[in-house]
């Protein structure tokens, strides 16, 4: 009997261990998948701009904080306009070392080029931030706000002032056709070139009238005072009140809708993995991107760009990139600058 | 430490008002206002002392035994970096980068910029010896340096091309220290018209290079545009020649051809004339660099030539790479040896390293002071700026002293340290070519191929690079010239985005091209030189009916 009760007890306890892992087991695994070798960081971007810079700032923070047990590794996969990165995430599915940050060039690039890849071919990890647009010119001339630009534009004479930006076919461009439904039929010259710090630099040296750069690609020359910030392609001003010139922050510069200008871009910074991981995959990169918007590098990076603070993941996350990438295929589609085959 | 650094303060605070004033004035001010006030003397002279205090303050702070150290260990790896084809400066730096978080800004910028001076002093190592360009900018180098190698006279090519970089890099540092303010705003002067002024003037002054038929080169740098069109159209946003191959998205990768085209048609070469490397008979002499020193003072005009022709090129920012070409074309055309180049000529060597040096330093400029990369590499320091929380820009002069003469004065210190490193394995690095062929030809094969696939990751690279080779093979049967092929390769793309982005300014109207002085000077130049051959023709018969 005492036999008998003690081998019971023993497979009750068994059994009850062996339950108590099987319970223990699936809220660990969703938890306690990691990395085992290298994590690549695709940029499909070229080097300097602000795709480029986030990455490799994200990746000092990782490495600076010791937040991940595995060395992450940066490589940019720029041709085609991106496709090339976007393409090799696709190449490869359900491999979780493998993450991809984005530019709008995730939904403009297929669209303007017809190169076979969509968000779809991708898993949506984080949106990390939205990166904004300012509206700048040169602060020799006399534009003092949008509408000054605005009324000088439509004064002048057609395709008279000189847009520059970043490539063709993207985000700049579109914010330029959206300008000129404003102008009263008066056309800007779009003039593309290889990347944001040489357009800000282009501006500064009068080759061209106005940009749309990011803050971050042309902070340093407003803080000389070579550059002047009209308006501010958001529903609403900046929340970054510190000074960054001597009189004015981040958040005096009115929004274009402020000025009359009734147009509003934003570009969503967010990281994806490959298709088919699985949500414990997912999580681990969730939660890490949380570790790293927690430190101070973090929050002073999101405020010298000037970044729009929106943390988004999961289901959310995928309808924001699902209306986003609508949104895209209307604005390219008006602008005509849809792949025609 | 503390107290060096006070006297430097000292010296600092007693000019230090005045110069941050210039400084200020310089960068915001429109240029009137800055030659006023270099035109004053005594000013002028405060100005150039302030920045020899700010300069003797930076020399304190690198030689902290802590940043001795890390400069060495720099070098040796940029060394090895710019040996080995594919990895690059710009690769390694990113490597690195990480690295130096826990550094201070400061030991982390002497450290990845020590890396960079290594891999520019390295790259000329590979082309000399195997004929294959570690690094883009040393292409021009093999030109002449590889077939000095095979006349035994590698030890000689190598202390040529050393000797050239450390010239070319101390001029662009020189002219960093005293004239940044004044420079950056110069390269503002740079829009689309007098890029593709500049690469015009590249393709002009190289359109002599061509020996034999002047069809053949015409036909070489005409298939060069047609490689570099592939991939995507930055003007238009569409795809051109890929045919759908998404291999061919990124378009034709300049060191996966010059890999190929060099190093894997080399070995071609070789294995036919006989399994043997030409050159590898030379005795090896220990003073080898004095004898080769001896003759380098006759060339000095090149050396001016090319120091003007690089600093210039790496402010605009042109690069290092047209630099080397550029200043190789010119001195082919200049030089009283000029009918030799290409045969194993010293000064062939000298032309196209000092050029790199100088455009590769000074491109460092106006990453600094508009934050805009003048290269590769320095776009990847310039993340680097960024993550130690520094805002390059016209600023950092200011606010950011102690790290810019840091930087500065490493840059003085780095490359002597550099030159002393190199010449010293001069004898050591001539020697690999005593090697037998085959044990060194499948080392370089496999060398290649890892430098090909480490560009992109793609084994698709591999074979392209095979293909060059084979590529490079017919172009020697057939007597094409290869530099031609090269030059449009790498400066095809650059120059079609230019022109047409100054088309799109101009709408259309090609007197862009002479709408003010500079970009007109510069065009000019450009036909001058291109139709050299027919205006010298010209003149030697107005000669000859004069005479008659």
């Amino acid at each position: 009997m005492t036999g008998h009760a003690s081998k019971f007890l023993t497979v009750a306890g068994l059994a009850v261990g062996a339950l108590a892992t099987a319970f223990s087991v699936t809220p660990a695994a969703a938890q306690a998948w990691q990395p085992t070798k290298a994590v690549t960081f695709v940029i499909p971007a070229g080097t300097g701009g602000g795709a480029d810079q986030m990455a490799r700032f994200i990746q000092g923070v990782v490495t600076k904080h010791n937040l991940m047990p595995q060395p992450m590794v940066v490589i940019n996969k720029a041709g085609g306009a991106g496709a090339e990165g976007f393409l090799d995430m696709k190449a490869s599915p359900r491999d979780p070392h493998k993450i991809v940050i984005t530019l709008s060039n995730l939904f403009t690039t297929p669209m303007a080029t017809g190169t076979p890849f969509s968000w779809k071919d991708l898993t949506p990890v984080a949106m990390l931030a939205l990166d904004q647009f300012v509206l700048w010119v040169n602060a020799e001339t006399n534009y003092r706000t949008a509408q000054d630009y605005l009324n000088a534009i439509k004064g002048g004479s057609d395709k008279q002032f000189k847009m520059g930006g970043t490539g063709s076919k993207q985000e700049d461009q579109i914010i330029t056709v959206a300008l000129e439904r404003l102008t009263g039929g008066k056309k800007l010259t779009y003039v593309p070139f290889a990347g944001g710090g040489a357009v800000a630099v282009q501006l500064v040296g009068k080759h061209v009238d106005s940009t749309v750069n990011n803050p971050i690609e042309a902070v340093s020359q407003w803080k000389a005072g070579a550059l002047r910030p009209l308006c501010l392609f958001d529903a609403k001003r900046s929340v970054y009140t510190a000074k960054v010139t001597s009189s004015m922050a981040w958040s005096d510069i009115p929004t274009c809708k402020e000025s009359g200008l009734n147009v509003e871009y934003q570009m969503l910074r967010g990281v994806f993995t490959t298709s088919g991981v699985t949500a414990a995959q997912v999580n681990y990169y969730v939660e890490l991107f949380k570790k790293v918007m927690a430190t101070d590098d973090w929050k002073k990076f999101m405020e010298d760009g000037a970044f729009n603070q929106t943390f988004m993941t999961g289901d959310q996350f995928k309808k924001w990139v699902e209306a986003n990438d609508k949104l895209h295929h209307d604005l390219m589609k008006e602008a005509g600058f849809l792949a025609t085959n | 430490m503390t107290r060096r650094c006070l006297s430097g303060w000292a010296l600092h605070s007693f000019l230090g008002e005045y110069s941050v004033y210039q400084i200020r004035v310089a960068v915001q001010e429109p240029p009137r206002r800055i030659g006023r006030l270099e035109r004053s003397p005594i000013k002028r002279l405060g100005g150039a002392l302030e920045e020899l205090a700010s300069l003797l303050n930076g020399f304190y702070v690198v030689f902290s035994p802590f940043n001795f150290m890390l400069m060495i260990v720099g070098i040796l790896l940029g060394v090895i970096i710019g040996v080995l084809p594919g990895l690059g400066g710009a690769n390694g730096v990113a490597i690195l980068l990480p690295l130096t978080f826990s550094m201070s800004p400061t030991s982390a910028i002497i450290m990845l910029s020590c890396i960079y001076w290594g891999a520019l002093f390295g790259g000329a190592i590979t082309s000399i010896l195997f004929n294959i360009p570690g690094e883009p900018w040393s292409v021009a180098t093999t030109f002449d340096g590889h077939p000095m190698a095979q006349q035994g006279k590698a030890d000689e090519a190598l202390t040529g091309a050393f000797t050239s970089s450390f010239v070319g890099a101390i001029v662009a540092v020189v002219m960093i220290t005293f004239l940044a303010p004044l420079v950056a705003k110069f390269a503002l002067k740079f829009g689309p018209a007098e890029f593709f002024a500049v690469q015009f003037l590249t393709f002009a002054s190289f359109i002599g290079m061509g020996k034999g038929s002047a069809f053949k080169t015409l036909a070489s740098m005409c298939l060069g545009f047609g490689l570099a069109s592939v991939g995507l159209d930055t003007v238009t946003g569409q795809l051109r020649m890929t045919f759908g191959i998404t291999d061919l998205l990124t378009g034709f990768k300049f060191l996966t051809a010059v890999i190929g085209l060099f190093g894997i048609g080399e070995i071609l070469a070789s294995m036919e004339s006989g399994l043997a490397f030409s050159g590898s008979h030379a005795k090896l002499k220990l003073n080898a660099v004095i004898e080769a020193w001896k003759k380098l003072p006759r060339y000095w005009i090149t050396f001016v030539r090319s120091c003007v022709v690089g600093c210039w090129m790496g402010v605009t920012p042109g690069g290092a790479t047209p630099a080397s070409f550029m200043s190789y074309g010119l001195a082919k055309r200049f030089s009283k040896n000029g009918e030799r180049f290409g045969k194993g000529e010293l000064e062939g060597v000298v032309a196209p390293e000092t050029a790199a040096h100088a455009a590769g330093t000074s491109a460092l400029l106006p990453m600094l002071t508009l934050g805009i990369p003048g290269s590769p590499t320095a776009a990847v320091l310039l993340g680097g700026l960024l993550i130690w929380g520094l805002q390059p820009g016209p600023l950092l002069f200011v606010e950011q002293k102690d790290f810019v003469w840091g930087l500065i004065a490493s840059m003085y210190l780095g490359n002597l340290v550099g030159l002393m490193i190199v010449l010293t394995c001069v004898p050591l690095f001539a020697a690999i070519l005593r090697i037998p062929f085959s044990i060194i030809a499948p080392v370089i094969m496999v060398i290649c191929a890892v430098g090909a696939y480490t560009i992109n990751n793609a084994m698709f690279d591999v074979w392209m690079m095979v293909g060059f080779g084979i590529v490079a093979y017919c172009f020697n049967k057939l007597s094409y010239p290869l530099p031609p092929f090269v030059l449009a390769l790498v400066l095809g793309d650059m120059a079609e985005s230019s022109f047409r982005q100054a088309m799109l300014l101009s709408q259309g109207s090609v007197t862009i091209f002479w709408s003010n002085g500079l970009v007109g000077s510069i065009m000019s130049l450009g036909l001058i030189l291109l139709l050299w051959p027919v205006i010298s023709w010209v003149l030697d018969k107005m000669r000859a009916a004069k005479a008659a």
